[in-house]
Protein backbone atom coordinates (compact mmCIF):
# COMPACT_ATOMS: atom_id res chain seq x y z
CA UNK A 1 0.00 0.00 0.00
CA UNK A 2 2.89 2.41 1.13
CA UNK A 3 4.56 1.29 -2.17
CA UNK A 4 1.64 1.82 -3.90
CA UNK A 5 1.02 5.28 -2.34
CA UNK A 6 5.03 6.18 -2.89
CA UNK A 7 4.91 5.31 -6.48
CA UNK A 8 2.01 7.10 -7.19
CA UNK A 9 4.02 10.19 -5.95
CA UNK A 10 6.69 9.67 -7.43
CA UNK A 11 5.17 9.77 -10.84
CA UNK A 12 3.66 12.53 -9.72
CA UNK A 13 6.93 14.34 -8.62
CA UNK A 14 8.90 13.36 -12.29
CA UNK A 15 6.16 15.37 -13.78
CA UNK A 16 7.11 18.14 -11.67
CA UNK A 17 10.84 17.63 -11.88
CA UNK A 18 10.68 17.49 -16.01
CA UNK A 19 8.64 20.62 -16.16
CA UNK A 20 11.33 22.12 -13.72
CA UNK A 21 14.53 20.99 -15.92
CA UNK A 22 11.89 21.94 -19.13
CA UNK A 23 11.71 25.45 -17.94
CA UNK A 24 15.67 25.62 -16.38
CA UNK A 25 16.84 24.85 -20.57
CA UNK A 26 15.20 27.21 -21.88
CA UNK A 27 17.15 30.07 -22.72
CA UNK A 28 15.55 32.94 -21.18
CA UNK A 29 17.02 32.66 -18.13
CA UNK A 30 18.57 35.87 -16.86
CA UNK A 31 20.08 35.10 -13.14
CA UNK A 32 20.01 38.67 -11.73
CA UNK A 33 19.40 39.48 -8.32
CA UNK A 34 16.01 40.35 -7.17
CA UNK A 35 14.52 38.97 -9.90
CA UNK A 36 14.42 34.79 -9.09
CA UNK A 37 12.60 35.70 -6.01
CA UNK A 38 9.23 37.14 -7.51
CA UNK A 39 9.43 33.86 -9.64
CA UNK A 40 8.17 30.77 -8.19
CA UNK A 41 10.26 27.43 -9.88
CA UNK A 42 8.61 24.27 -8.18
CA UNK A 43 10.89 22.32 -9.47
CA UNK A 44 13.66 24.29 -8.53
CA UNK A 45 12.73 24.47 -5.42
CA UNK A 46 11.89 20.85 -4.52
CA UNK A 47 15.62 20.11 -5.93
CA UNK A 48 17.23 22.84 -3.76
CA UNK A 49 16.14 21.77 -0.71
CA UNK A 50 16.92 18.32 -1.68
CA UNK A 51 19.88 18.79 -2.79
CA UNK A 52 23.84 19.40 -1.27
CA UNK A 53 24.74 22.66 -1.39
CA UNK A 54 27.68 24.77 -0.15
CA UNK A 55 25.73 26.99 2.19
CA UNK A 56 22.67 26.04 4.41
CA UNK A 57 19.65 27.98 3.32
CA UNK A 58 17.01 28.96 6.11
CA UNK A 59 14.84 31.42 4.69
CA UNK A 60 14.73 33.54 2.19
CA UNK A 61 12.44 36.98 3.12
CA UNK A 62 11.52 38.81 -0.67
CA UNK A 63 15.15 39.54 -1.63
CA UNK A 64 17.00 38.63 1.46
CA UNK A 65 18.27 35.35 1.97
CA UNK A 66 19.10 34.30 5.22
CA UNK A 67 21.86 31.32 5.29
CA UNK A 68 24.45 30.04 7.09
CA UNK A 69 28.08 29.82 5.82
CA UNK A 70 29.68 26.50 5.49
CA UNK A 71 34.01 26.36 4.86
CA UNK A 72 34.63 25.12 1.36
CA UNK A 73 37.76 23.64 0.99
CA UNK A 74 39.52 23.28 -2.30
CA UNK A 75 42.37 22.00 -4.08
CA UNK A 76 43.65 23.23 -7.37
CA UNK A 77 47.27 22.48 -9.03
CA UNK A 78 46.90 26.47 -10.22
CA UNK A 79 46.69 27.61 -6.90
CA UNK A 80 47.10 25.04 -3.81
CA UNK A 81 45.18 24.57 -1.35
CA UNK A 82 42.17 27.41 -0.42
CA UNK A 83 39.93 27.36 2.61
CA UNK A 84 37.17 30.32 3.10
CA UNK A 85 33.21 30.53 4.27
CA UNK A 86 30.82 30.04 1.42
CA UNK A 87 29.05 33.37 2.07
CA UNK A 88 32.09 34.72 -0.21
CA UNK A 89 30.35 33.71 -3.02
CA UNK A 90 27.30 35.47 -2.04
CA UNK A 91 24.65 33.07 -2.52
CA UNK A 92 26.64 32.07 -5.68
CA UNK A 93 26.26 35.07 -7.65
CA UNK A 94 29.87 36.31 -7.05
CA UNK A 95 33.55 34.41 -8.41
CA UNK A 96 35.92 34.70 -5.11
CA UNK A 97 39.36 34.10 -6.03
CA UNK A 98 38.88 32.51 -9.29
CA UNK A 99 36.23 30.10 -8.09
CA UNK A 100 32.96 30.45 -8.73
CA UNK A 101 29.83 27.78 -8.47
CA UNK A 102 28.11 27.13 -12.07
CA UNK A 103 24.98 27.62 -12.15
CA UNK A 104 24.47 25.94 -15.47
CA UNK A 105 26.09 23.31 -18.15
CA UNK A 106 27.85 19.97 -17.20
CA UNK A 107 29.02 21.38 -13.61
CA UNK A 108 26.20 22.79 -13.25
CA UNK A 109 25.82 23.07 -9.02
CA UNK A 110 30.36 22.11 -8.87
CA UNK A 111 32.58 24.69 -7.63
CA UNK A 112 35.01 25.81 -10.90
CA UNK A 113 37.93 27.39 -11.50
CA UNK A 114 38.16 30.21 -13.82
CA UNK A 115 41.40 32.13 -15.37
CA UNK A 116 41.98 35.78 -15.48
CA UNK A 117 40.48 35.85 -18.43
CA UNK A 118 37.34 34.67 -16.86
CA UNK A 119 36.87 31.51 -18.69
CA UNK A 120 36.81 27.72 -16.78
CA UNK A 121 39.72 26.04 -16.81
CA UNK A 122 38.86 23.02 -15.02
CA UNK A 123 37.82 21.66 -11.71
CA UNK A 124 39.77 21.88 -8.47
CA UNK A 125 39.79 19.05 -5.80
CA UNK A 126 36.36 20.02 -3.50
CA UNK A 127 36.24 18.84 -0.15
CA UNK A 128 34.37 21.48 1.27
CA UNK A 129 32.00 20.89 4.36
CA UNK A 130 28.58 20.95 2.42
CA UNK A 131 24.66 20.55 3.98
CA UNK A 132 24.98 17.64 4.07
CA UNK A 133 28.49 17.20 5.62
CA UNK A 134 27.67 19.46 8.26
CA UNK A 135 23.94 17.54 8.62
CA UNK A 136 26.55 14.37 9.38
CA UNK A 137 28.33 16.42 12.02
CA UNK A 138 25.15 17.65 13.30
CA UNK A 139 24.16 14.04 13.78
CA UNK A 140 27.23 12.68 14.64
CA UNK A 141 27.09 15.40 17.83
CA UNK A 142 24.04 14.25 18.66
CA UNK A 143 24.65 10.36 18.15
CA UNK A 144 27.72 10.87 20.58
CA UNK A 145 25.83 12.91 23.05
CA UNK A 146 23.05 10.04 23.73
CA UNK A 147 25.26 6.85 23.27
CA UNK A 148 28.31 8.30 25.36
CA UNK A 149 25.66 9.02 28.29
CA UNK A 150 23.97 6.09 27.77
CA UNK A 151 27.16 4.25 28.17
CA UNK A 152 28.17 6.07 31.26
CA UNK A 153 25.03 5.49 33.06
CA UNK A 154 25.31 2.19 31.95
CA UNK A 155 28.80 1.70 33.58
CA UNK A 156 27.00 3.73 36.41
CA UNK A 157 24.40 1.62 37.45
CA UNK A 158 25.69 -2.17 37.40
CA UNK A 159 23.05 -4.51 37.61
CA UNK A 160 20.86 -2.04 38.08
CA UNK A 161 17.17 -1.19 35.92
CA UNK A 162 18.01 1.25 33.27
CA UNK A 163 16.73 4.28 34.08
CA UNK A 164 16.18 7.85 31.77
CA UNK A 165 17.25 7.80 28.02
CA UNK A 166 18.71 4.30 28.90
CA UNK A 167 15.37 2.75 29.24
CA UNK A 168 14.38 4.26 26.19
CA UNK A 169 17.22 3.25 24.10
CA UNK A 170 18.05 -0.05 25.75
CA UNK A 171 15.10 -1.89 24.06
CA UNK A 172 16.12 -0.45 20.53
CA UNK A 173 19.58 -2.11 21.28
CA UNK A 174 18.32 -5.32 22.91
CA UNK A 175 16.10 -5.20 19.60
CA UNK A 176 19.46 -4.90 17.14
CA UNK A 177 20.81 -7.42 18.87
CA UNK A 178 18.26 -10.16 19.79
CA UNK A 179 15.99 -9.95 16.32
CA UNK A 180 18.31 -8.59 13.71
CA UNK A 181 21.81 -9.83 14.56
CA UNK A 182 21.34 -12.98 16.63
CA UNK A 183 18.77 -14.69 14.39
CA UNK A 184 20.36 -12.95 11.03
CA UNK A 185 24.09 -14.02 11.98
CA UNK A 186 24.17 -16.94 14.56
CA UNK A 187 24.80 -17.56 18.13
CA UNK A 188 28.40 -18.04 17.78
CA UNK A 189 29.57 -14.78 15.76
CA UNK A 190 27.51 -12.25 16.08
CA UNK A 191 28.43 -10.26 18.90
CA UNK A 192 32.12 -8.79 17.08
CA UNK A 193 29.25 -7.30 14.74
CA UNK A 194 27.12 -6.02 16.86
CA UNK A 195 29.41 -1.88 17.02
CA UNK A 196 28.81 -1.86 13.46
CA UNK A 197 25.49 -2.93 13.11
CA UNK A 198 24.50 -0.23 16.56
CA UNK A 199 25.94 2.10 15.48
CA UNK A 200 24.66 1.97 11.30
CA UNK A 201 21.31 1.16 12.85
CA UNK A 202 21.48 4.61 14.95
CA UNK A 203 23.51 6.31 12.29
CA UNK A 204 21.01 5.93 9.73
CA UNK A 205 17.97 6.28 12.37
CA UNK A 206 18.70 9.68 14.01
CA UNK A 207 19.79 11.35 10.76
CA UNK A 208 16.57 10.22 8.88
CA UNK A 209 14.41 11.62 12.05
CA UNK A 210 16.44 14.67 12.00
CA UNK A 211 16.22 14.73 8.55
CA UNK A 212 12.45 15.32 9.04
CA UNK A 213 12.84 18.02 11.62
CA UNK A 214 12.82 21.11 9.63
CA UNK A 215 14.95 23.66 11.57
CA UNK A 216 18.41 24.64 11.71
CA UNK A 217 20.86 22.74 12.62
CA UNK A 218 18.80 19.15 11.30
CA UNK A 219 16.38 18.90 8.42
CA UNK A 220 19.65 18.12 6.16
CA UNK A 221 18.94 15.12 3.39
CA UNK A 222 22.10 12.87 4.67
CA UNK A 223 20.70 9.52 4.60
CA UNK A 224 18.52 10.75 1.15
CA UNK A 225 22.15 11.52 0.35
CA UNK A 226 23.57 9.07 -2.52
CA UNK A 227 27.76 9.39 -1.08
CA UNK A 228 26.70 8.93 2.71
CA UNK A 229 24.53 5.60 1.99
CA UNK A 230 27.21 4.59 -0.49
CA UNK A 231 30.05 5.30 2.39
CA UNK A 232 27.68 2.80 4.63
CA UNK A 233 27.20 0.18 2.04
CA UNK A 234 30.62 0.42 1.48
CA UNK A 235 31.16 -0.46 5.14
CA UNK A 236 28.93 -3.21 4.83
CA UNK A 237 30.75 -5.14 1.56
CA UNK A 238 34.19 -4.43 3.25
CA UNK A 239 33.20 -6.37 6.49
CA UNK A 240 31.35 -9.04 5.03
CA UNK A 241 33.90 -9.31 2.41
CA UNK A 242 36.72 -9.62 5.38
CA UNK A 243 34.60 -11.99 7.77
CA UNK A 244 34.16 -14.41 4.88
CA UNK A 245 35.15 -18.15 4.82
CA UNK A 246 36.18 -20.98 2.43
CA UNK A 247 32.58 -21.69 2.24
CA UNK A 248 32.04 -18.52 1.33
CA UNK A 249 33.91 -18.64 -1.71
CA UNK A 250 33.12 -22.10 -2.54
CA UNK A 251 29.57 -21.17 -2.86
CA UNK A 252 30.61 -18.42 -5.17
CA UNK A 253 33.11 -20.09 -7.41
CA UNK A 254 32.07 -23.19 -7.86
CA UNK A 255 28.34 -23.66 -6.15
CA UNK A 256 26.23 -27.12 -6.46
CA UNK A 257 24.99 -26.79 -10.01
CA UNK A 258 25.19 -28.62 -12.92
CA UNK A 259 28.64 -28.55 -14.79
CA UNK A 260 27.70 -27.02 -17.97
CA UNK A 261 26.69 -23.95 -15.57
CA UNK A 262 29.97 -23.64 -14.66
CA UNK A 263 32.18 -24.72 -17.64
CA UNK A 264 32.51 -24.04 -20.50
CA UNK A 265 31.38 -20.32 -19.64
CA UNK A 266 31.40 -19.63 -16.04
CA UNK A 267 27.86 -19.06 -15.68
CA UNK A 268 26.67 -19.14 -12.14
CA UNK A 269 30.09 -17.83 -10.63
CA UNK A 270 29.86 -14.78 -12.74
CA UNK A 271 26.14 -14.73 -11.77
CA UNK A 272 27.59 -15.01 -7.87
CA UNK A 273 30.67 -12.70 -8.16
CA UNK A 274 27.72 -10.24 -9.35
CA UNK A 275 25.83 -10.75 -6.38
CA UNK A 276 28.28 -10.20 -4.16
CA UNK A 277 28.44 -6.47 -5.70
CA UNK A 278 24.97 -6.19 -6.27
CA UNK A 279 24.06 -6.64 -2.56
CA UNK A 280 26.00 -3.58 -1.05
CA UNK A 281 24.84 -1.59 -4.18
CA UNK A 282 20.88 -2.41 -3.63
CA UNK A 283 21.10 -1.28 0.15
CA UNK A 284 22.80 2.06 -0.79
CA UNK A 285 20.39 2.86 -3.64
CA UNK A 286 17.55 1.52 -1.60
CA UNK A 287 18.20 3.55 1.90
CA UNK A 288 19.11 6.95 -1.03
CA UNK A 289 15.63 6.52 -2.90
CA UNK A 290 13.72 5.52 0.19
CA UNK A 291 14.89 8.73 2.00
CA UNK A 292 15.16 10.93 -1.00
CA UNK A 293 11.55 10.59 -2.14
CA UNK A 294 10.61 11.20 1.69
CA UNK A 295 11.80 14.64 1.60
CA UNK A 296 10.95 15.54 -2.06
CA UNK A 297 7.36 14.34 -1.50
CA UNK A 298 7.24 16.52 1.70
CA UNK A 299 8.63 19.43 -0.57
CA UNK A 300 6.44 18.88 -3.56
CA UNK A 301 3.01 19.39 -1.11
CA UNK A 302 4.69 22.71 0.19
CA UNK A 303 5.18 23.74 -3.26
CA UNK A 304 2.13 23.09 -4.35
CA UNK A 305 0.62 25.88 -2.31
CA UNK A 306 2.35 28.13 -4.40
CA UNK A 307 2.03 26.83 -7.65
CA UNK A 308 -1.82 27.04 -7.10
CA UNK A 309 -1.35 30.30 -5.25
CA UNK A 310 0.33 31.37 -9.21
CA UNK A 311 -1.77 30.07 -10.87
CA UNK A 312 -5.83 30.83 -9.00
CA UNK A 313 -4.71 33.77 -7.14
CA UNK A 314 -3.90 34.22 -3.39
CA UNK A 315 -7.45 32.16 -2.43
CA UNK A 316 -6.29 29.46 -4.61
CA UNK A 317 -3.34 28.93 -2.85
CA UNK A 318 -5.02 28.92 0.86
CA UNK A 319 -7.44 26.34 -0.57
CA UNK A 320 -4.60 24.22 -1.83
CA UNK A 321 -2.60 24.65 1.30
CA UNK A 322 -5.05 22.79 3.97
CA UNK A 323 -4.72 19.79 1.79
CA UNK A 324 -1.07 20.13 1.44
CA UNK A 325 -0.39 20.58 4.95
CA UNK A 326 -2.90 17.42 5.76
CA UNK A 327 -0.85 15.50 3.44
CA UNK A 328 2.71 16.92 4.05
CA UNK A 329 1.50 15.78 7.53
CA UNK A 330 0.64 12.68 6.80
CA UNK A 331 4.26 11.74 4.49
CA UNK A 332 5.68 12.89 7.60
CA UNK A 333 4.26 10.63 9.56
CA UNK A 334 4.60 7.80 7.03
CA UNK A 335 8.26 9.09 7.05
CA UNK A 336 8.70 8.63 11.00
CA UNK A 337 7.48 5.14 10.06
CA UNK A 338 9.90 4.51 6.67
CA UNK A 339 13.01 6.12 8.95
CA UNK A 340 12.80 3.25 11.65
CA UNK A 341 11.88 0.48 8.80
CA UNK A 342 14.81 2.20 6.60
CA UNK A 343 17.25 1.60 9.63
CA UNK A 344 15.62 -1.47 10.27
CA UNK A 345 16.55 -2.97 7.01
CA UNK A 346 19.62 -1.75 6.37
CA UNK A 347 20.99 -3.20 9.35
CA UNK A 348 18.90 -6.60 9.24
CA UNK A 349 20.06 -7.00 5.80
CA UNK A 350 23.98 -5.60 6.52
CA UNK A 351 23.61 -8.80 9.47
CA UNK A 352 22.28 -11.28 6.88
CA UNK A 353 25.60 -10.49 4.44
CA UNK A 354 27.65 -10.97 7.74
CA UNK A 355 25.68 -14.24 8.18
CA UNK A 356 26.01 -15.54 5.04
CA UNK A 357 29.94 -14.39 4.45
CA UNK A 358 30.64 -16.98 6.73
CA UNK A 359 27.90 -20.01 6.89
CA UNK A 360 28.81 -22.72 9.07
CA UNK A 361 28.20 -25.84 6.47
CA UNK A 362 27.42 -26.89 3.14
CA UNK B 1 25.28 18.01 -8.09
CA UNK B 2 23.28 15.32 -9.53
CA UNK B 3 21.65 13.21 -7.11
CA UNK B 4 22.39 10.06 -8.47
CA UNK B 5 26.21 10.84 -8.41
CA UNK B 6 27.98 10.39 -5.58
CA UNK B 7 30.16 13.81 -4.67
CA UNK B 8 33.70 12.44 -3.83
CA UNK B 9 34.12 15.34 -1.14
CA UNK B 10 30.95 13.97 1.04
CA UNK B 11 32.45 10.19 0.54
CA UNK B 12 35.70 11.77 1.60
CA UNK B 13 34.25 13.42 4.73
CA UNK B 14 31.94 10.83 5.69
CA UNK B 15 34.27 7.87 5.50
CA UNK B 16 36.39 10.09 8.21
CA UNK B 17 33.37 10.82 10.37
CA UNK B 18 31.93 7.60 9.86
CA UNK B 19 35.13 5.28 10.25
CA UNK B 20 35.71 7.91 13.57
CA UNK B 21 31.94 8.00 14.82
CA UNK B 22 32.30 3.82 14.56
CA UNK B 23 35.16 3.61 16.29
CA UNK B 24 34.42 6.30 19.20
CA UNK B 25 30.91 4.55 20.13
CA UNK B 26 32.33 0.91 19.53
CA UNK B 27 35.18 1.99 22.30
CA UNK B 28 33.24 4.38 24.21
CA UNK B 29 29.30 3.34 24.15
CA UNK B 30 28.67 0.03 22.69
CA UNK B 31 31.76 -2.22 24.38
CA UNK B 32 29.81 -1.26 27.92
CA UNK B 33 26.67 -1.11 27.00
CA UNK B 34 26.46 -4.21 25.80
CA UNK B 35 28.79 -5.40 28.81
CA UNK B 36 26.68 -3.84 31.00
CA UNK B 37 23.34 -6.00 29.40
CA UNK B 38 24.98 -8.97 29.36
CA UNK B 39 26.24 -8.53 32.94
CA UNK B 40 22.79 -7.63 34.38
CA UNK B 41 21.11 -10.55 31.60
CA UNK B 42 23.53 -12.94 33.78
CA UNK B 43 23.00 -11.65 36.74
CA UNK B 44 19.12 -12.00 36.48
CA UNK B 45 19.81 -15.33 35.10
CA UNK B 46 21.84 -16.34 37.87
CA UNK B 47 19.44 -15.12 40.72
CA UNK B 48 16.33 -17.00 38.65
CA UNK B 49 19.07 -20.23 39.06
CA UNK B 50 20.00 -19.18 42.40
CA UNK B 51 16.22 -19.30 43.42
CA UNK B 52 15.15 -22.24 41.55
CA UNK B 53 18.13 -24.04 43.47
CA UNK B 54 17.00 -22.85 46.69
CA UNK B 55 13.46 -24.39 45.60
CA UNK B 56 14.70 -27.77 44.77
CA UNK B 57 16.99 -27.74 47.88
CA UNK B 58 13.91 -26.97 49.91
CA UNK B 59 11.72 -29.42 47.81
CA UNK B 60 14.57 -31.45 48.84
CA UNK B 61 14.71 -30.79 52.47
CA UNK B 62 11.02 -31.54 52.74
CA UNK B 63 11.59 -34.80 51.03
CA UNK B 64 14.17 -36.12 53.31
CA UNK B 65 12.21 -34.54 56.05
CA UNK B 66 9.16 -36.84 54.86
CA UNK B 67 11.58 -39.31 54.97
CA UNK B 68 13.36 -39.31 57.97
CA UNK B 69 9.69 -38.97 59.84
CA UNK B 70 8.87 -42.26 57.76
CA UNK B 71 12.20 -44.09 59.10
CA UNK B 72 11.54 -42.70 62.49
CA UNK B 73 7.75 -44.05 62.10
CA UNK B 74 8.78 -47.21 61.27
CA UNK B 75 11.71 -47.45 64.08
CA UNK B 76 8.83 -46.70 66.27
CA UNK B 77 6.86 -49.40 65.34
CA UNK B 78 9.61 -51.68 65.70
CA UNK B 79 10.41 -50.44 68.86
CA UNK B 80 6.76 -50.70 69.68
CA UNK B 81 6.85 -54.30 68.15
CA UNK B 82 9.84 -55.26 70.19
CA UNK B 83 8.59 -53.99 73.45
CA UNK B 84 5.45 -55.91 72.77
CA UNK B 85 6.85 -58.94 72.07
CA UNK B 86 9.18 -58.31 75.04
CA UNK B 87 6.17 -57.82 77.23
CA UNK B 88 4.54 -60.95 76.30
CA UNK B 89 7.65 -63.10 76.87
CA UNK B 90 8.08 -61.39 80.12
CA UNK B 91 4.17 -62.65 80.50
CA UNK B 92 4.54 -66.01 79.51
CA UNK B 93 8.02 -66.18 81.29
CA UNK B 94 5.79 -65.14 84.76
CA UNK B 95 2.89 -67.16 83.72
CA UNK B 96 4.99 -70.15 83.69
CA UNK B 97 6.72 -69.49 86.41
CA UNK B 98 3.86 -69.12 88.37
CA UNK B 99 2.55 -72.06 87.65
CA UNK B 100 6.06 -73.64 88.47
CA UNK B 101 5.55 -71.89 91.58
CA UNK B 102 2.05 -73.05 92.39
CA UNK B 103 2.85 -76.40 91.46
CA UNK B 104 6.09 -76.66 93.83
CA UNK B 105 3.83 -75.09 96.37
CA UNK B 106 1.12 -77.33 95.64
CA UNK B 107 3.68 -80.16 96.11
CA UNK B 108 5.25 -79.35 99.51
CA UNK B 109 1.77 -78.61 100.69
CA UNK B 110 1.08 -82.10 99.88
CA UNK B 111 4.14 -83.44 101.36
CA UNK B 112 3.57 -81.22 104.49
CA UNK B 113 -0.11 -83.02 104.44
CA UNK B 114 1.60 -86.09 104.26
CA UNK B 115 3.88 -85.71 106.66
CA UNK B 116 1.25 -83.99 109.10
CA UNK B 117 -0.91 -86.97 108.03
CA UNK B 118 1.53 -89.42 109.42
CA UNK B 119 2.89 -87.25 112.40
CA UNK B 120 -0.99 -87.63 113.22
CA UNK B 121 -1.14 -91.30 112.64
CA UNK B 122 1.74 -91.71 114.86
CA UNK B 123 0.55 -89.37 117.29
CA UNK B 124 -3.02 -92.03 117.23
CA UNK B 125 -1.04 -94.98 117.20
CA UNK B 126 0.96 -93.42 120.48
CA UNK B 127 -2.36 -92.47 121.94
CA UNK B 128 -3.81 -95.66 121.01
CA UNK B 129 -0.74 -97.59 122.35
CA UNK B 130 -1.21 -95.32 125.66
CA UNK B 131 -4.86 -96.35 126.00
CA UNK B 132 -4.10 -99.68 125.42
CA UNK B 133 -1.86 -99.32 128.20
CA UNK B 134 -4.40 -97.75 130.87
CA UNK B 135 -7.07 -100.46 129.36
CA UNK B 136 -4.34 -103.57 129.06
CA UNK B 137 -3.89 -101.94 133.43
CA UNK B 138 -7.18 -101.47 133.98
CA UNK B 139 -7.97 -105.03 132.78
CA UNK B 140 -5.46 -106.45 134.70
CA UNK B 141 -5.52 -104.68 137.43
CA UNK B 142 -9.34 -106.47 137.46
CA UNK B 143 -8.19 -109.30 137.25
CA UNK B 144 -5.45 -109.59 139.54
CA UNK B 145 -7.74 -108.66 142.37
CA UNK B 146 -7.80 -111.61 143.20
CA UNK B 147 -4.48 -113.43 144.70
CA UNK B 148 -4.69 -116.69 143.11
CA UNK B 149 -5.38 -114.74 139.79
CA UNK B 150 -1.75 -113.15 140.87
CA UNK B 151 -0.42 -116.47 141.55
CA UNK B 152 -1.09 -117.89 138.50
CA UNK B 153 0.07 -115.35 136.25
CA UNK B 154 3.49 -115.41 137.75
CA UNK B 155 3.15 -119.02 136.80
CA UNK B 156 2.80 -118.43 133.53
CA UNK B 157 5.41 -116.32 133.26
CA UNK B 158 7.64 -118.13 135.03
CA UNK B 159 6.85 -121.05 132.72
CA UNK B 160 7.89 -118.81 129.84
CA UNK B 161 10.92 -118.53 131.38
CA UNK B 162 11.51 -121.68 131.72
CA UNK B 163 10.92 -123.00 128.23
CA UNK B 164 13.47 -120.47 127.17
Amino acid sequence: MTRLIRSFLIILLTAFLSTGINRANEPVIPVKEGEHAEKFDAGKFVIEHVSDSYEWHIATFGETHISIPLPIILYSSNQGWNFFMSSKFHHGHETYKNFRIEHEGKNEGKIVELNLEGNVVGLPIDLSITKTVAGIFVSVIVLLLIFLNIAKSAKRRVNQAPAGMQNFFEPIILFVRDDIARPAIGEKKFEKFMPFLLTVFFFILINNLLGLVPIFPFGANVTGNIAVTLVLAVFTFFITTFSTNKHYWKEIYNPDVPWWLKFPVPLMPIVELTGVLTKPFVLMIRLFANMLAGHLIVTVFVSLIFIFARLFGVEGGFGISVVSVLFSVFMLLLDILVSFVQAYVFTFLSAMYFGMASPDHH
Amino acid sequence: MGFVTPDYGTIFWMLIIFGIVLFILKKFAWVPILKALKDREKSISDALNTAEKARKEVAGLKASNDQIIAEARREKDIILKEARDIKDKIVAGAKIQANAETLKSIENAKQQIIAEKSAAINEIKQQVAELSVMIAEIIIRKQLENPEDQERLVEDLLKDLKLK
